[in-house]
């Protein structure tokens, strides 16, 4: 009977969707040839879809309830990867196996492959240090492309104008990005959350437009191309090797940052932040300065940004506006939340799972930025804490205070 | 307990739109004391401990804290960060523990105040940072197993009972090595074994020369605890004195029984 | 003289489309404190609607009036069905999570239908059919305001005035204005919040519909991206008005349209949306709680 009850429902909500999506999905009108498509089938596709999708939510709701309620920290301790970062001898072996994929891939596969790893590292890179900001000091910025496009355009400019070469802006994109981050977070970062977002997202739209609009300062929508490649100490490389220097030049990237992002968040600094996530009054009457600590976050976050766009703008050899949507932040935004807020681990999957799928199933990259609406829709109903979720707290300082009593 | 004072409030004043939370009001510590701020619900006590911590800015009145042989220093217009770091630390009624840290970590976070290392130190953990980390680790330690909840130290803070929330956000607030520790309803919701155990360890405390301000609606906590007691009505001091004094001044009795009792 | 006349009705008629798509936020965020990001994209679906349905009828050759009614009709069925089900899909499992979850949920249901009409749809602009024909009365002042120019302003208005007739008389009204000053209390005396929450979806979402029709009627196109800025500068006018404000949002549509039109008439055109994003930030910063708004303070 109950059985028959839930297919009833799924039925039903299956019909609802089937007229929700009705005009848009089965309707296709030309205006200027006043021709009209039905597109029957679409209705029959969404019928089908909607109830299957339906039954596995409510199967999935269903064994979710049956189990224990687990402790989040058990469950996400089990996770494989945990284990495997958790035994010393397993963790050697899988750095080494992973340092030996990183230095063989471009070897071992074409320009193009290495070239969208290279794009891959370079989101890896860019949500470890939104990760700092969203998943650590829990501070939600919509407008994390700015700082990005701060790092672009400056090196676009002073190369464009100056000549000045990779190396020599590379730190000041970087720093100029992170004197953004503090000259916006300065005013914003005393809004709620909520507020806070929308700020960024409006500050990184100005950035956007003001870089379309001002046509003598940036060339406005179409850009500035023919920016220097990085170098590699003052050769000049050829395609080929650039795209393969510019590969491990992010391999590097990617392992400096998760080494400075992962002292960083088992710091006091790191723990302050989490802190600060969790509970702002509670921090500030343990004595933590609310401002000081949030901006410092976001202009390290920003700082990583500007980073990331200095080597944009060296990979591309162009950039124009175009590139610093707000689709942008909310790409990185989905690896982070699909990675597990916090968690170097997830975020670094998150990106390679979000930038590599839609390259290697071609056929769904269309449905790419569909796909990572649902997810930020998803993960916050069913797995709010990510894909893997940042566990570290409860182990790193186990043994610690035991040897201080013991010593 | 004749000694210098630590904390002196003078004339403090607390508009709220136009109803008045606190009236006037005086009140001082000494070091080494238990003084109890009691007064029934809505009397303004937690409003009182928001204003001296800098949550709230006081309409009027004065602030001072005295640190033993120091200089007398106010903490008036202080953000709540300054205060805690002048020698101020408090719980709070409603439990603000940092959930989704574990045990350690939260009293972890009440040394941040005396601590220092930033963004390089952090990156590039030099011996000073190390030598400074290791020393949050024992003293927050040594906090847990103060307050007994050492064995808890690797778990969520939301999963302990009510009672050990408490105390851990005791063991926070001593983190800071306050010059007075201001309880907020530190018995609110226990069960009496659970309070007895309390009342054990504020007069552990106590002793190690911690003066303490508590807000408590527990009478019999209050009455075993206290060395003096201070009674806030509608915002306004209504009596002060050793506990036996409040027990039989008849304002107090008033206030707590209503009018009837006076006739 | 007339240039200023001209600028002020323009303005009035965008800040009344402004108005209709910022009472949706604020209805939403008086009710849950949520941020409806998605909601600039409802608007954008009740155009779609709009432009599909009168598209087909005039294909095939029903009358002008007709058109109109059932094409207002469709939009406004539709992009109510919407806001229901968003409610119930992406908002309702999130009410008793971390503030800011609900927040980032609505990122991605606005990025999701975007995309679900750009791959349904097309991502060409479409151009939307005329509904409203110039009226022989509106000839002397035409080149003051056009005939849809005074549609959109009376229609704005017919809807105002029976939203406050809503909000201030009917059942629904009281229960939506006692549950967007205290939840619990509400359920306690006996209001269904879930009912209130659903109903505040369907009307901002009618409204949005409205919007949606009567702006694309008298640009004259449409695509799939244009909910994301008429969202943004819908939310500029509620924040500015002071978000939760039922009136606040009215007035913050009618400065946001009047500046913008003042701003691009007699200055430049180039930096227009600049406007728009930059009054939002300062007014974020400088006066969260905007012109009616009330300031809150966080119980400690």
């Amino acid at each position: 009977m109950a059985v028959f009850q839930e297919l009833k429902k799924g039925v039903l909500i299956s019909l609802w969707f089937v007229f929700l999506t009705f005009p848009v999905m089965v309707i296709k009108v030309d205006p200027i040839a006043r021709t009209v498509t039905w597109r029957w089938m679409n209705a029959l596709y969404m019928a089908v879809g909607t109830f299957i999708i339906y039954t596995l939510v409510q199967f999935f709701i269903k064994r979710r309830g049956r189990s224990k309620p687990a402790s989040t920290q058990k469950e996400a301790g089990s996770s494989v990867i945990h284990r495997l970062l958790d035994n010393p001898r397993r963790r050697a072996m899988l750095f080494v196996v992973l340092a030996v994929a990183a230095i063989a891939f471009p070897q071992l596969l074409s320009s193009y492959q290495t070239n969208v790893m290279t794009t891959a590292l370079m989101y890896v890179v860019l949500g470890l240090g939104l990760n700092i900001v969203v998943g650590l000091a829990g501070l939600l910025d919509l407008g994390f492309v700015a700082f990005y496009a701060v790092g672009a355009y400056t090196y676009a400019l002073l190369n464009h104008h100056f000549g000045l070469g990779f190396w020599t802006i590379l730190p000041v994109g970087g720093l100029l990005a992170a004197c953004f981050g503090i000259l916006l977070g300065f005013p914003v970062l005393r809004l709620r959350g909520d507020y806070l977002a929308i700020v960024t997202l409006g500050f990184g739209e100005i950035i956007r437009l003001v870089l379309e609009n001002w046509g003598e300062f940036s060339k406005g929508p179409s850009g500035i191309s023919n920016i220097a490649r990085p170098s590699l100490f003052g050769m000049e490389l050829d395609l080929h090797g650039s795209i393969v220097f510019n590969y491990y030049l992010m391999v590097l990237f990617v392992i400096f940052t998760i080494f400075v992002v992962n002292r960083l968040q088992n710091s006091r600094l790191g723990r302050a932040w989490i802190a600060l996530r969790e509970d702002e009054i509670a921090c500030q009457a343990m004595g933590i300065d609310k401002h000081r600590t949030k901006l410092v976050a976001f202009s390290l976050g920003a700082f990583w940004a500007g980073l990331m766009g200095v080597v944009f703008a060296g990979k591309t050899t162009f950039v124009n506006p175009a590139s610093f949507t707000f689709m942008e932040s909310a790409i990185i935004l989905a690896i982070v939340v699909l990675g597990g807020m916090g968690s170097i681990v997830g975020v670094i999957l998150g990106a390679l799972i979000l930038i590599l799928m839609p390259e290697y199933l071609r056929g769904l990259s269309q449905y790419r930025m569909l796909a990572f609406g649902a997810i930020l829709v998803c993960m916050m109903i069913f797995r709010p804490q990510g894909l893997i979720a940042n566990i570290r707290r409860t182990y790193v300082y186990k043994k610690t205070p035991n040897d201080a009593q013991a010593s | 307990m004749t000694s210098q004072p630590i904390l002196e409030v003078s004339g403090l004043t607390m508009d709220f739109g136009g109803i008045r939370a606190l009236n006037a009001l005086d009140l001082d510590v000494a070091s080494g004391e238990i003084v109890a701020l009691i007064g029934p619900n809505g009397a303004g006590k937690t409003t009182f401990f928001n204003c001296i911590t800098g949550i709230y800015t006081p309409t009027e009145g004065n602030v001072w804290l005295t640190p033993p042989g120091g200089k007398k220093v106010s903490l008036n217009g202080l953000k709540p960060n300054k205060v805690t770091e002048r020698g101020l630390a408090r719980t709070f009624q409603n439990i603000r523990l940092f959930s989704k840290m574990t045990v350690l970590e939260n009293v972890m976070i009440g040394r941040h105040c005396r601590t220092k290392a930033f963004i390089l130190g952090a990156i590039l953990r030099d011996p000073r940072t190390r030598r400074e980390e290791q020393d949050i680790l024992e003293t927050s330690y040594a906090m847990l197993e103060k307050v007994g909840l050492a064995e808890h130290c690797d778990e969520f803070a939301e999963n302990l009972s009510y009672g050990a929330q408490r105390r851990l956000e005791i063991a926070r607030a001593l983190a800071t090595e306050p010059l007075l520790l201001l309880l907020d309803e530190p018995a609110a919701g226990m069960n009496p074994q659970e309070t007895i155990e309390l009342e054990g360890l504020i007069k552990k405390i106590s002793r190690e020369g911690q003066a303490i301000l508590l807000i408590e609606h527990d009478m019999k906590l209050v009455m075993s605890l206290s060395d003096r007691i201070f009674v806030m009505d509608y915002g306004r001091k209504i009596a002060q004195g050793t506990p036996r004094e409040i027990r039989e001044n008849p304002a107090v009795i008033k206030a707590y029984l209503g009018e009837e009792v006076d006739a | 003289m007339d240039y200023f006349i001209e600028l002020l009705f323009s303005g009035l008629t965008r800040g009344s489309i402004y108005a209709l798509i910022a009472l949706g936020y604020t209805m939403v965020y008086g009710i849950i404190g949520l941020i409806n990001f998605a909601h600039g994209e409802i608007y954008m679906i009740g155009a779609f609607t709009a432009f599909i349905v009168a598209t087909v009828l005039s294909i095939y050759g029903f009358p002008l009036l007709a058109i109109v009614i059932i094409a207002g009709v469709a939009a406004v069925v539709w992009a109510a069905s919407y806001g229901y089900t968003i409610e119930k899909i992406a908002y309702k499992p999130l009410r008793h999570a971390p503030r800011l979850s609900p927040l980032i949920s609505a990122i991605g249901m606005s990025i999701f239908l975007q995309n679900y009409v750009l791959l349904a749809q097309t991502s060409d602009f479409l151009p939307f059919p005329r509904l409203i024909r110039d009226f022989p009365f509106m000839e002397p002042i035409a080149h003051i305001i056009g005939s849809t120019d005074l549609v959109i302003l009376v229609t704005t208005v017919v809807v105002m005035v029976i939203l406050t007739l809503i909000i201030k008389f009917s059942m629904i009204g009281k229960a939506m204005r006692a549950t967007s000053q205290d939840r619990t209390m509400a359920t306690l005396v006996g209001i269904n919040v879930n009912r209130v929450i659903s109903m505040t979806f369907i009307i901002g979402s009618s409204l949005a519909a409205i919007g949606g029709l009567l702006i694309a009627s008298h640009i004259g196109q449409i695509n799939f991206y244009i909910g994301f800025l008429a969202g943004i500068k819908a939310f500029t006018a509620a924040v500015l008005g002071g978000i939760g404000s039922v009136p606040g949002a009215v007035l913050g549509s009618m400065i946001l349209g009047l500046t913008e039109s003042f701003a691009t008439g007699y200055v430049s055109s180039d930096y227009e949306d600049v406007f728009a994003f930059s009054l939002l930030v300062l007014i974020l910063i400088f006066k969260p709680s905007g012109l009616l708004g009330k300031a809150t303070n966080q119980k400690v």
